[in-house]
């Protein structure tokens, strides 16, 4: 089964969910009052999830000719090991790992961290360039949205106060 | 009225007043940059600077400056890195990025540049003629005719139902519709979808999506493949200029976009979101056949539309704000919150009592939208340098922006790992060949359609408004016909091409 069929099966199920809670269990909790309009909160989300469920039969049954295979200049998914796969999992990582960081380690030292290790993932080894650029990127865009904006942005780790 | 334009002109041509323009253009254009941060959000911080001037028409003026910079700030973000940091560049990131791809990076901001000027003249002198007549149309314009407008824009998905992607993309566009209703809604105070996490309460952001759906996917396919990095004509930068040929192609369709635009803009509530979607839309549907494939692929028309249109829509949000003082969008809110800081009160008086400030908000507009064209064209290939930077720096400053900019905005860094994780499900929707624009179009007008709709149902009693306003059933078949008309087409075309006759 190729990949546009396995995404169309998790939307149906991912509708059948949706709309189970949308037919059987959210009006439990509606109060009398509401209950005499003419529009409850689940009547939209039960009209998307019966039209959610068809349109992905559809995909999934195959009724829909497919646009043919990859295009030029698109990425061959069957061929992903052919790809920088390393690399966009590694960077995908670093930022569910920023964050995580980005509160209890401050602003400026888990996004130089990020700037630095992210250029040395992609193959970056200048680091008389890197080091200087990165420090100079955090520093200047605390300063834009702490200092000019005044967006609150901790900068140091919560050790360090503030 | 020549003698209100000429008051307006002599204050805000004085030296310092053109100062504080070219101060705020350029102040706007660099942070609207960064995605997250909108002209709304720019407008507001810039508020306490411009209320310590003293003098309204100069705070104005700034404020003016600051909001035309700020819009093509953030047009340049969508269309240099794919990463539109506000709803209503969606629709220019459609054809201004892989314009961009192309190596027309230059040429596609030009484009910009120039359609959001017209957009933004033809929206003014509109502004000056009809302001007082459209003020009371805009009231005509109740809950089941804002459902109807939604639904019109909706259609503009059609625009992405090219060959065999008819069903994907309109399961992409329910897939927004159904992820618009987690959350806490505006009628009904009932947490919906939330699966008991307290971060959901307030739904999705939708600079989080945008981010998760464009620039996430985007950046993920330049580390995949690293050829891609190289546009397809080398990383220089070169046609700057429009020719003739081309400016032939995209004046009427400024010109037609300049206008509907604007009065699609002057519905409280509208805005500019849905102008630019409408804007492609309907461009895309009236070009002829063999220019309607490009459209997605870098077609200039496509990226003139949505910019004139934005434009002339922002500018037609005045009107029911100088004429009502009803703010039809957030920005025209926060600006009515700087008048009212000011000691001015827009409203229906304002014209009579204060004609000198009724005229030098216009001229001010229009002052920043001439210093804003001024100002950037020289700027745009030192802009358009930013794709010239080695990959190895530009992807982690990428990954940086859009992290930064699903951020701040809510100053929650469970709404990182919420991008993290929806951009890895879009990149594998892109894989599979999904579109991801016809989701975020649903996703932006899926609460506005609930509401309105629901609003419509209580005010009426039941789905009778629809047969009961003749407004709404005729915008209704209208989105039937934007629909429908693409693929009708389509199927004539493969069958003439079978050399079936057309029949009568």
């Amino acid at each position: 089964m190729a990949l546009d069929r396995w995404i169309a099966l998790s939307v149906l199920l991912i509708s059948i969910a949706y709309g189970y809670a949308a037919f059987f269990t959210m009006d439990g909790s509606l109060p009398p009052f509401m209950q005499r309009n003419p529009i409850w909160p689940s009547t939209f989300p039960k009209a998307l999830s019966v039209m959610a469920i068809i349109t992905s039969l559809i995909i999934l049954l195959g009724f829909e000719k497919g646009s043919g295979g990859p295009k030029d200049g698109e990425i061959n998914y069957r061929r992903l090991g052919d790809y920088k796969i390393g690399q966009a999992t590694a960077l995908l990582a670093m930022m569910a790992a920023y964050a995580l960081l980005l509160r209890p380690a401050g602003f400026l030292p888990s996004t130089v961290l990020f700037l630095i290790f992210g250029a040395i993932v992609l193959g970056e080894r200048n680091y008389k360039i890197l080091i200087p650029i990165a420090l100079f990127a955090a520093g200047f865009i605390w300063y834009l949205v702490q200092v000019v904006l005044g967006i609150f942005l901790r900068p140091w780790p919560f050790f360090l106060g503030v | 009225m020549f003698e209100g334009i000429m008051i307006g002109l002599t204050t805000a041509l004085s030296f310092t007043n053109i100062l504080m323009v070219i101060g705020g253009v350029l102040i706007g254009t660099f942070i609207g940059m960064l995605p997250g941060l909108g002209p709304m959000s720019i407008i507001a911080i810039m508020i306490p600077v411009a209320i310590s001037i003293g003098d309204p028409s100069a705070a104005l003026i700034l404020l003016a400056g600051v909001y035309y910079g700020a819009i093509f700030g953030g047009s340049t973000s969508s269309i240099l890195i794919n990463a539109p940091g506000v709803a209503s560049t969606v629709a220019s990131s459609f054809d201004g990025y892989p314009l961009a791809r192309k190596g027309q990076a230059g040429k596609a901001l030009t484009v910009a540049a120039i359609a959001s000027f017209v957009g933004g003249t033809i929206g003014a002198i509109l502004l000056m003629v009809f302001a007082p007549m459209l003020a009371s149309v805009a009231l005509l314009f109740h809950s089941a005719e804002y459902f109807a407008l939604m639904v019109v824009g909706l259609s503009a998905i059609a625009a992405f139902a090219g060959t065999g992607k008819v069903a994907k993309a309109l399961l992409m566009t329910i897939l927004g519709l159904i992820m618009a209703t987690v959350g806490e809604g505006a009628l009904f105070n009932m947490p919906r979808f939330t699966m008991g996490i307290m971060d959901l309460q307030s739904g999705f952001g939708f600079i989080t999506l945008a981010m998760a759906m464009f620039a996430l996917p985007e950046a993920i396919y330049l580390v995949l493949d690293p050829k891609r990095s190289k546009n397809e004509a080398g990383t220089e930068i070169k046609d700057l200029r429009i020719t003739r040929e081309e400016a032939r192609q995209i004046a009427p369709v400024i010109g037609r976009q300049s206008i509907q635009g604007f009065f699609i803009g002057v519905l409280p509530g509208a805005g500019a979101t849905i102008a630019s979607f409408l804007g492609y839309a309907v461009e895309r549907n009236i070009a002829p056949k063999g220019e309607q494939e490009e459209f997605g692929k870098g077609s200039i028309k496509g990226l003139a539309a949505p910019e004139a249109a934005n434009n002339a829509a922002c500018t037609g949000s005045f009107v029911p704000l100088l004429t009502l003082g009803i703010p039809g969008s957030g920005t025209t809110a926060i600006l009515l919150g700087a008048l009212i800081a000011l000691n001015v009160s827009p409203g229906p008086r304002l014209m009579v009592d204060q004609p000198e400030i009724f005229w030098s908000v216009i001229i001010s507009m229009y002052i920043g939208n001439v210093a804003l064209l001024i100002l950037n064209l020289p700027l745009i290939p030192y802009i358009a340098k930013i794709l010239a930077v080695p990959r190895t720096y530009l992807i982690p400053f990428i990954l940086f922006f859009t992290m930064m900019g699903a951020y701040i905005g809510q100053n929650n860094a469970t709404e990182l790992l919420i991008l993290v994780g929806f951009g890895i499900v879009a990149t594998i929707l892109r894989f599979a060949d999904y579109p991801l624009a016809p989701l975020l179009i649903g996703f932006i007008l899926g609460s506005m359609l609930e509401d309105n709709f629901s609003r419509a149902m209580q005010l009426y009693d039941g789905i009778g408004f629809v047969l009961q306003r003749p407004m709404t059933m005729g915008l209704l078949v209208i989105a039937v016909i934007l629909v429908v008309l693409p693929s009708y087409r389509a199927r004539r075309a493969r069958l003439r091409a079978k050399g079936v006759a057309d029949g009568d």
